[in-house]
C-alpha cells in the first residue's frame, strides 16, 4: 500500500458528521459525541467481547449488523445506531434476557442501580413476551465479604474480565456451555475457598446484581465501575 | 526427498503390486467395519494363502455405498461385491479368474456413472496406512513439482484460477483467502486444518481423513508454500480415533521421508504438522473458536475482523481450510487450474463430496459435480426413496441448512442455488426425508442440536435457540398458538441477525425454511393438532390438570 | 353520560399496588366522580359485573383459581390493565418456580406448622405447577410495571386511559420500580 493512511477518519454517525482518530471504535466516537447506543458487555477500562449484541449498528452498504463496541471506524462511514430493525432485536435480546434466569427486580439489590433494569426501561420494555425459563440455579454465600447469586447473572463476563485483566488473578471464568454457561471461581470452587484475593473489583463492574457486598443492605447498592479507566491510565502513566 | 527417489518409489509400489494377479481391496471404513470387515478381510487372507494364487488382500478406505456394506471390490475386473460376510470369503477366492460369485455381485453402475471422483480419487484404492500406496498413485508429486518448480505466488495464482471455494460451508474463494494469508505481513504464519466435521448426517471429512490422510498433509503443505507458513495444525474431534490414528500414522510416515520438516527436498522450505484433538464441541468447527482452542483456551468465537488471516493462531496470520478444501489441492496442482474451472457450475466449480443419509436406498459417500441435478443425486446415484414411501425433503447443510422439497429438486447444485432456497451447502451432509418424518419435529430437532451446541457467549444464541426450542415443543406436544408461530418467527429474525458467529447466525435455517416450504404442516400442529406423519404424540394436550398441584 | 366502569381485581400478590392506588389520596375523590368502582376487593360486590371498562389486576396466576378468574375477567373488560410487577413478570410469587410447589406447600403446612400439620386439600384452590404473568393466559391491553407502581403512576395512567390520551408507560415506571 503506497497511499499513506491518514490518521483522522470523519464518518457520519446517526445523520450527524464526526470525526475520529484511526483506530478509534464506532462505539467511543459515539460516545465522545454524545451519541447513546446502548451496552452491556462493554466497559470501558476492559477488552471488548462483543458479546451481549445490543450495541449492534447499522452501517450503509452492509447488510449485516456490526457491534460498535469491536467495529473500527473507517473513512465515509455511515452508521445508524438507532434504527427500527436495531430497536426490535434490542428488546428482543432484553427479553430474551430477562426470560432466561430469575430476574426478581423488587427483591433485587441492585433495584434502581441494574443496568439490565434501566436498558429494559430506556428501550421501552413494559413486559416480556417469552416464556420465562425458570431454572434452578444457586447462591454462592460463602464469601467473607461478597456474594454471588446466579439468578441474576447475564454472563457478561466483565467479572471474569477485570478479575484476569486487571486484578490479574483470573479467578472468575465460565464454564459449561448455552443455556446452561455460569461464571465460576477457580475450578468450580466455593467462592470463599477460592484464590479471589477479595479485592471486589468484580463487584464494582457486575451490571446487575449478581455480584453483591453483603455489607450493603436492600437495594442501597449502586456500584462504581469508573476506577477503571483511571487506574489504567496511572498504570500506563508508571 | 527428490522427484527421482518418489517416483522410485511409486515405482518400486507398482512393482510390487505386478507380483499379484489378483487385488482383493476390502473397504474397512467405519460403516463396513462395524458390520465385520475386519474379520472378512481376515478371512480372506486365510482363504488367498491356502489358495495358492497370487492375491494381494488390501485394506482400504470408503468405497462409497456404505448402506451395501462390507464392500469388497476385487481387480483387475473392478468387481464389486456386497454385503460379504466372513463365511464368503472362500467362494470369492476361489472365482477369482473364473465368473464372479454372482449373488454377492453388486450391480451400482448408475450410481458410480453419475460420479466424479477427484477428492475420493484414492478411496478404496489404497491402504491409508502405507505411503507407497499414495505414492503410487501420484501422491506428493504435486508438492514436490511446486517445490521444484513454482513460485508461491504461482501456486497461489493456479488455486485462484481453479475457482475452488471453500468446502467447510461457506463457500469462500480459496484462491482469495490463501492470497490474503500470503500477503499479510508476519515473520511466522499458521495453517490449520478444520476437521472438526459435527454436522449431524456427515462423515465426508473423517473419510478423507481415515481413507486417504496423505491427501490432507500434501494439500496442507503446499498451502504452506504458497502462503509462506512453515507450522499447521490438523484439528480433528476426539470422536474420529480412527482419523486420529490415521493421520498420526501418514505424518510419521511423510516426515520418514523428508516430505515434512526442515528442507523439504532440499529447499529451504520447512513444514511440520500437530494434530490438535477437539473435545466435542460443535462450534470449535466455527474458525475463530477454533482458534481459541487450538490455544488452549475456551472454546468461544470472536467477532470478525480481524479475520484469521491477519491475526489468527496466537495473534499471527493464519490459513484455515477445511479438509475436503485440501484434498482438492493436489490434483489441481497436478491437473492445472483449468481442469478443475472446467467442471462444475459457473460459480461453483470442482466436484463436491455429499453424505446421503437418511430414507435413501443407497446411503454413503458421494463425489458429484457442482450443478448437478439434486434430483439426480437423490434418485439416481442415492437409489430414490425406499418402497412405500414418499419422497418429503432433503436437508443439506447440517443444523445451519434447511430443508428443500421436491419441487426444488431440479436445481442444480451450486453454492448459491443453495442459499436461494433458504439452505446452505455446509459440509456436504445430506439427510432425505420421506413421509415419515415430520417437519415441526425436524426444526426441533435441529434447534435442539443448535441450543446444546451453543456456546453461551452472546446472548441471541444461547437464550433464543432454547426459547425456539421451548416454542416449537409446545408446537410438537400439541399445545402451541399462532402467537407462539409468531413469536417463534421473531425470534428467527432476531437470532439470524444478531448472533456472534455462524453457529448463531445460521441456527433459524431450519426453522426458516421448514416454515417457507411445510408452513401447513405447522399449522395443523398448531389449528387441528394434527401431525400428518404420525411422528408427533401431542401429549401436552390436556396435561394441564397435571400442572396443577392440591393445596 | 354515564360513569366509566372500572374494577380491580387481586390474583397472586401482595395487595401493594392496591394500597399504592389508594396512596392516589384526594385524587381518588375526582376519580370517583367520572368512574363507579363496581368490582374489587375494596368494595362488596361478589360477583364480577358483565361489562367492565377498565379493569385493573393486580398479581400473577398462581393457582386454578386464578385461571378461571383471569380468563372470565377477560371476556367482560374492555380494556384489561396488568397492575404491578406480579401480573407482568411473576415478581415475588414466581419465585416459587424453580423450587416446584410441593416443597413449598412442605415448608408452609408441615415444617412450619406447630400443630395438625397437613396440607389441605379441600377449600384452598389447586396451585399451578408454575406461577405465569397474565399475558401468558389472556390479552392484556397495557402493562403498567412497577412494585407497586406509584400513586403518580397510577394517576397518570388512569386519566390518559380515561380521557384515551398518549400514555408513554416507560418514561412513568419500570419493573421494580
Amino acid at each position: 500500500m503506497s497511499q499513506v493512511e491518514s490518521d483522522v477518519k470523519t464518518l457520519v454517525i446517526d445523520e450527524q458528521e464526526v470525526s475520529a482518530q484511526a483506530g478509534q471504535t464506532i462505539l467511543e466516537v459515539a460516545l465522545e459525541n454524545e451519541i447513546k447506543i446502548p451496552t452491556l458487555c462493554h466497559l470501558e477500562g476492559l477488552s471488548d467481547v462483543g458479546a451481549c449484541r445490543l450495541c449492534l449498528v447499522e452501517i450503509k452498504g452492509n447488510s449485516k449488523l456490526l457491534p460498535a463496541c469491536v467495529t473500527v471506524v473507517q473513512e465515509g462511514m455511515e452508521v445508524s445506531t438507532n434504527s427500527e430493525r436495531l430497536q426490535k432485536h434490542r428488546r428482543t435480546i432484553l427479553e430474551l434476557l430477562f426470560a432466561e434466569r430469575n430476574h426478581i427486580c423488587s427483591v433485587c439489590v441492585s433495584n434502581g442501580h441494574c443496568e439490565l433494569q434501566t436498558l429494559g426501561q430506556e428501550q421501552g420494555l413494559t413486559h416480556v413476551r417469552l416464556p420465562y425459563r425458570n431454572p434452578e440455579l444457586g447462591v454462592d454465600a460463602s464469601h467473607e465479604r461478597f456474594t454471588v447469586d446466579h439468578n441474576r447473572c447475564i454472563l457478561c463476563t466483565r467479572c471474569v474480565r477485570v478479575c484476569a485483566e486487571i486484578e490479574g488473578a483470573h479467578v472468575w471464568d465460565v464454564m459449561g456451555r448455552g443455556i446452561n454457561s455460569v461464571v465460576i471461581t477457580d475450578l468450580h470452587e466455593e467462592w470463599g475457598k477460592s484464590t479471589c484475593t477479595r479485592c471486589g473489583k468484580c463487584v464494582q463492574v457486575c451490571p446487575t446484581g449478581a455480584l453483591f457486598d453483603k455489607s450493603k443492605i436492600g437495594s442501597d447498592h449502586p456500584k462504581y465501575p469508573d476506577f477503571l479507566p483511571y487506574l489504567n491510565l496511572m498504570r500506563e502513566a508508571q | 526427498m527428490t522427484i527421482e527417489e518418489l517416483e522410485q518409489i511409486a515405482k518400486t509400489a507398482r512393482q510390487e503390486r505386478e507380483k499379484y494377479d489378483f487385488e482383493v481391496n476390502v473397504c474397512m471404513d467405519l460403516a463396513c467395519a462395524s458390520q465385520g470387515a475386519g474379520e472378512l478381510k481376515d478371512a480372506l487372507v486365510k482363504a488367498a494363502e491356502a489358495s495358492g494364487k497370487k492375491v494381494c488382500v488390501r485394506r482400504t478406505g470408503c468405497m462409497g455405498p456404505c448402506s451395501h456394506g462390507p464392500l469388497v471390490r476385487v481387480d483387475p475386473e473392478e468387481t464389486l461385491y456386497h454385503h460379504v460376510k466372513q463365511a464368503d470369503a472362500a467362494a470369492i477366492v476361489g472365482h477369482l479368474g473364473n465368473q464372479p460369485v454372482a449373488p454377492l455381485q453388486c450391480d451400482l453402475h448408475e450410481h458410480f456413472d453419475k460420479q466424479v471422483r477427484v477428492v475420493l480419487e484414492n478411496a478404496g484404492y489404497i491402504d491409508p496406512e502405507k505411503i507407497e500406496d499414495y505414492i503410487a498413485r501420484d501422491g506428493y508429486k504435486a508438492l514436490l513439482t511446486v517445490l521444484m518448480e513454482m513460485t508461491p505466488g504461482g501456486v497461489v495464482h493456479r488455486v485462484t484460477e481453479s475457482g475452488l471455494r471453500g468446502r467447510g460451508g461457506g463457500g469462500y474463494p480459496t484462491g482469495l483467502k490463501w492470497s490474503t494469508v500470503a500477503k499479510a505481513k508476519g515473520d511466522l504464519k499458521y495453517v490449520v486444518c478444520n476437521g472438526d466435521e459435527g454436522d449431524p448426517g456427515a462423515f465426508m471429512d473423517r473419510s478423507v481423513m481415515e481413507g486417504d490422510p496423505h491427501r490432507v498433509i500434501e494439500g496442507m503443505a503446499i498451502a504452506a508454500y504458497a502462503v509462506g507458513a512453515s507450522k499447521g495444525f490438523i484439528y480433528v474431534r476426539a470422536e474420529y480415533p480412527v482419523a486420529v490414528s490415521r493421520l498420526t500414522t501418514a505424518l510419521r510416515e511423510a516426515r520418514r521421508h523428508g516430505l515434512l520438516g526442515n528442507n523439504i527436498s532440499n529447499t529451504p522450505f520447512n513444514f511440520d504438522v500437530e494434530i490438535r484433538l477437539g473435545a466435542g464441541a460443535f462450534v470449535c468447527g466455527e474458525e475463530t473458536a477454533l482458534i481459541a482452542s487450538i490455544e488452549g483456551k475456551r472454546g468461544t468465537p470472536k467477532p470478525r475482523p480481524p479475520y484469521p488471516a491477519s491475526s489468527g493462531l496466537w495473534g499471527k496470520p493464519t490459513l484455515i481450510n477445511n479438509v475436503e478444501t485440501y484434498a482438492n489441492i493436489a490434483p489441481i496442482v497436478r491437473n492445472g487450474g483449468k481442469w478443475f474451472f472446467n467442471m462444475g457450475s459457473e460459480r461453483s466449480k470442482g466436484t463436491k463430496v455429499f453424505a446421503l443419509t437418511g430414507k435413501i436406498a443407497n446411503t454413503g459417500l458421494v463425489e458429484v459435480p457442482m450443478g448437478i441435478k439434486l434430483r439426480e443425486i437423490i434418485e439416481v446415484i442415492g437409489g430414490g426413496v425406499p418402497e412405500g414411501h414418499k419422497f418429503k425433503a432433503v436437508q443439506t447443510g447440517g443444523p445451519s441448512g434447511g430443508c428443500i422439497p421436491e419441487e426444488m429438486l431440479d436445481i442444480g447444485v451450486s453454492y448459491d442455488a443453495l442459499l436461494k432456497m433458504g439452505s446452505i451447502m455446509g459440509s456436504g451432509g445430506m439427510i432425505v426425508m420421506d413421509d415419515t418424518s415430520c417437519m415441526v419435529n425436524v426444526a426441533r430437532f435441529f434447534i435442539e442440536f443448535c441450543m446444546t451446541e451453543s456456546c453461551g457467549k452472546c446472548i441471541p444464541c444461547r437464550a433464543g435457540t432454547a426459547q425456539m426450542y421451548t416454542l416449537l415443543t409446545r408446537i410438537s406436544t400439541g399445545t402451541g398458538t399462532m402467537d407462539d408461530l409468531a413469536m417463534l418467527e421473531e425470534l428467527c429474525a432476531t437470532v439470524k441477525e444478531t448472533s456472534l458467529c455462524g453457529l448463531g447466525q445460521t441456527a433459524p435455517n431450519p426453522v426458516l425454511s421448514t416454515l417457507k416450504y411445510f408452513r401447513n404442516e405447522y399449522l395443523e400442529h398448531i389449528l387441528h393438532k394434527r401431525c400428518r406423519a404420525g411422528v408427533c404424540t401431542m401429549e401436552g394436550i390436556g396435561t394441564e390438570l397435571a400442572n396443577e398441584v392440591t393445596a | 353520560m354515564s360513569k366509566l366502569k372500572l374494577a380491580t381485581v387481586w390474583l397472586d400478590g401482595c395487595s401493594g399496588c392496591h394500597m399504592s392506588f389508594l396512596d392516589m389520596d384526594e385524587r381518588l375523590l375526582e376519580l370517583a366522580e367520572i368512574v363507579d368502582v363496581v368490582y374489587s376487593p375494596l368494595v362488596d360486590t361478589k360477583k364480577f359485573p358483565d361489562e367492565v371498562d377498565i379493569t385493573l389486576v393486580e398479581g400473577a396466576v398462581a393457582s386454578v383459581d386464578d385461571e378461571k378468574k383471569i380468563r372470565k375477567i377477560r371476556d367482560h373488560s374492555k380494556t384489561l390493565v396488568a397492575m404491578g410487577d406480579c401480573a407482568i413478570t411473576g415478581n415475588v410469587p414466581s419465585m416459587r418456580n424453580p423450587i416446584g410447589p410441593e416443597a413449598i406447600l412442605d415448608r408452609a403446612y408441615i415444617q412450619n406448622a406447630s400443630a395438625q400439620a397437613q396440607i389441605p386439600c379441600v377449600v384452598v384452590p389447586k396451585l399451578l405447577r408454575v406461577v405465569r404473568p397474565i399475558h401468558e393466559f389472556v390479552k392484556v391491553d397495557v402493562f403498567l410495571p412497577g412494585c407497586p407502581p406509584s400513586a403518580d403512576t397510577f394517576h397518570t395512567a388512569l386519566t390518559a386511559l380515561i380521557n384515551g390520551g398518549p400514555l408513554d408507560i416507560p418514561a412513568l415506571t419500570r419493573f421494580g420500580a
